[in-house]
């Protein structure tokens, strides 16, 4: 009986191609979808998560300024100087490296190319600080940084704007007035959470900044990395009440600086990206409810012809549950058939736009169940129900239906 | 199913006896009583003819006769069983097992085969597909049909369709061919044919032949005509058959 209610549904759907072919595809949209879509979400978390530990883990900035955001006020306020750096190397313990950073939006030349960058003044020690590897070449020697000579390390991407895939070592940049000589390439790390290029960048002594570009001695930020051990919250109080030392701010006075931890940047971003996930999941569920309603759509509008065909069934001489097998089986095949497509198209869709958009792949087993069950559950029932209403009529009833 | 199992010992075996069968259909004020009261008994071999103006019962009777539906009450036996005491799945088999029917209109599975819609019965009786295959060619054979195995009811003109639906009544050679309107939906030509193919059946099968019809020029194949009139038997004539394929 099994057997023949497997011939007799594998025949039906053969049969009625195009509404078999509806029937899946209603599946195959709403598996599809969802999965898409938290796969991707999770994808873009994880790739956050990455770049923030790209950043450098316990690595703390401090900036002048209130606040970070809008209507920061950073204009009014002090500059650091290199004094300040020095200060807090001295004075406050457990720290990795202290790097200066002073930053300019320049137009690099090289040969018949151009690039708009921004150049940062700074110290080896940024690369500890900011988890940077050398690629190719060589950091600043010291007697480079103290005369600020024309040198450079340049970022993947300047190397690739400017230098294509030759080798950039040797060359030199024109940098506003002046030639620089690369020494150094970075490897490359890929987009930053805020969605900015991180190898967009080039390097130079700060001095070499300060004198040729900015041509002041002001230094725009400085990055605190911290030792593993070390609390960051101990050391950000420590920053804080140093700063307000050094800039003489009376008791009742606003901070005129700005430390920032960035686990403090990665929990926010981590909770904007947990929202958007959440989002999409809930994007996804609506088409998983779309996808529903056009399988049951198409069940439903092809109860009459097959209210018609149960009754021929009937009379001659089919029993109910043979007839109610059959329909199941037919139900059960279009809806696991529909299901798996939804799940492999799902599984070729990630990984062809993780890859576009530079994100981890991440294969997710608990949604692909859940969509596929979802699914296959709803292309089951609503394949099943009509057939059982229609199976349960008088042969003569069913075969009169209209 | 004891049906299919049981065989005449009587000298003179009824095939179909109903007494005093009645069907209500709705209930209370909307009630609405189709039969009432039908005595009919139908021998093994017969040609029966069923006729009688619209709303007379006997597309009634014929549901009942065919297993179909139930009576409300009264008794039916065929072979000696009670099938008003069947359910559902009995009734099923008793028609898997013993009836055939040829529906006004045709009621073939759409986008089917005339071979797979011929072959359905069988399907259901667990045939192999050996089997199944001899049996179908052999009833589209009989039909006049062979040729046109292949052909779904879309690509056959409606006295082929009505043929295919014989041959599908047939296949399992059964006790009573039922048959409703059989030619309700074709032309007079194409009528013919059928009701001479009815008579084949029933002269050289030796298939009890019961057919509802509301043309006298159908009804002159029967050797027996039943005319019901609201809901009861009227008259009950054996008649010479007027018409026979020679």
């Amino acid at each position: 009986m099994l057997l023949n209610a497997l011939l007799l549904a594998l025949r039906e759907i053969r049969r009625n191609l195009m509404r078999s072919f509806l029937t899946v595809l209603g599946i195959v949209i709403g598996v599809a979808a969802v999965i898409t879509m938290v796969t991707l979400g999770n994808g873009a978390t994880q790739m956050v998560a990455d770049q923030i530990s790209s950043l450098g883990s316990n690595l703390l900035m401090v900036m002048p300024g209130q606040r970070l955001g809008p209507g920061r006020d950073s204009a009014g306020a002090p500059r650091f100087k290199i004094a300040d750096v020095e200060a807090i190397q001295q004075q406050i313990n457990g720290l990795k490296v202290v790097a200066p950073v002073v930053g300019s939006s320049v137009t690099l030349v090289a040969g018949t190319q151009n690039w708009s960058s921004t150049v940062n003044g700074t110290t080896n020690d940024y690369l500890i600080a900011g988890n940077w590897k050398l690629a190719a070449g060589r950091l600043f020697s010291d007697d480079e940084e103290r005369a600020g000579k024309a040198v450079c390390i340049v970022g993947n991407s300047v190397k690739r704007e400017l230098f294509g895939n030759q080798s950039p070592l040797g060359n030199s940049i024109r940098v506003k007035t002046f030639d620089c000589e690369v020494i150094g390439l970075l490897a490359a790390k890929g987009q930053g959470g805020m969605g900015q290029d991180q190898d967009d960048t080039v390097l130079m002594p700060l001095r070499t900044v300060q004198r040729r570009l900015t041509g002041t001695l002001d230094i725009g930020s400085i990055l605190v990395s911290l030792k593993d051990s070390t609390d960051s919250a101990v050391v950000m109080t420590q920053l804080r009440s140093l700063m307000r030392e050094r800039r003489k701010l009376a008791d009742n006075v606003d901070d005129n600086f700005n430390v920032m931890d960035t686990k403090q940047i990665a929990e926010t971003l981590s909770g904007t990206i947990g929202t958007m996930t959440a989002l999409l999941g809930a994007v996804a569920a609506v088409s998983l409810l779309v996808g529903g309603i056009g399988i049951m759509n198409i069940m439903l509008v092809s109860v009459t012809e097959r209210t018609r065909e149960i009754g021929i069934r009937l009379a001659i001489g089919a029993l109910e549950n043979e007839v109610l097998l059959q329909f199941l089986i037919e139900a059960v095949v279009l809806s696991a058939f529909g299901g798996l497509v939804g799940v492999v198209l799902a599984f070729v869709a990630c990984l062809g736009l993780s890859t576009l958009m530079h994100m981890p792949f991440l294969f997710n087993p608990a949604i692909n169940l859940t969509a596929f069950g979802f699914s296959a559950a709803i292309g089951v029932i609503f394949g099943y129900v009509p057939a059982r209403r229609a199976a349960q009529l008088d042969p003569i009833a069913a075969l009169r239906h209209e | 199913m004891a049906g299919a199992e049981m065989t005449g010992t009587e000298m003179r075996p009824q095939l179909i006896e109903l007494r005093g069968i009645t069907k209500t259909y709705g209930e209370g004020q909307a009630a609405f009583q189709a039969l009432g009261g039908v005595d009919l008994t139908i021998a093994q071999g017969e040609f029966v003819a069923v006729m009688g103006p619209s709303g007379s019962g006997k597309s009634t009777a014929m549901n009942l006769l065919g297993c179909l539906d139930t009576p409300t009450t009264g008794e039916y036996l065929f072979r000696g069983i009670h099938v008003e005491q069947l359910d559902r799945n009995q009734r099923a088999l008793l028609r898997r097992n013993c009836l055939g029917f040829v529906f006004q209109g045709f009621n073939l599975l759409a986008r089917t085969s005339a071979q797979e819609n011929v072959e359905l019965p069988l399907l259901y009786r667990g045939e192999t597909v050996d089997v199944r295959h001899a049996m179908a060619r052999a009833a589209l054979d009989k039909v006049g049909l062979t040729g046109w195995e292949h052909h779904t009811p879309a690509e056959l003109s409606g006295g082929q369709q009505q043929r295919v639906a014989i041959a599908r009544a047939i296949v399992t050679n059964p006790l009573v061919l039922l048959a409703d309107e059989p030619t309700g939906n074709l032309d007079s030509k194409r009528s013919y044919e059928i009701m001479e193919l009815l008579t084949r059946l029933n002269g050289e099968q030796g298939i009890t032949v019961i057919m509802v019809t509301h043309e006298p020029d159908m009804a002159a194949y029967a050797r027996r005509i039943v005319h019901f009139v609201d809901g009861r038997v009227d008259s009950d004539e054996s008649q010479t058959a007027t018409k026979s394929c020679s």
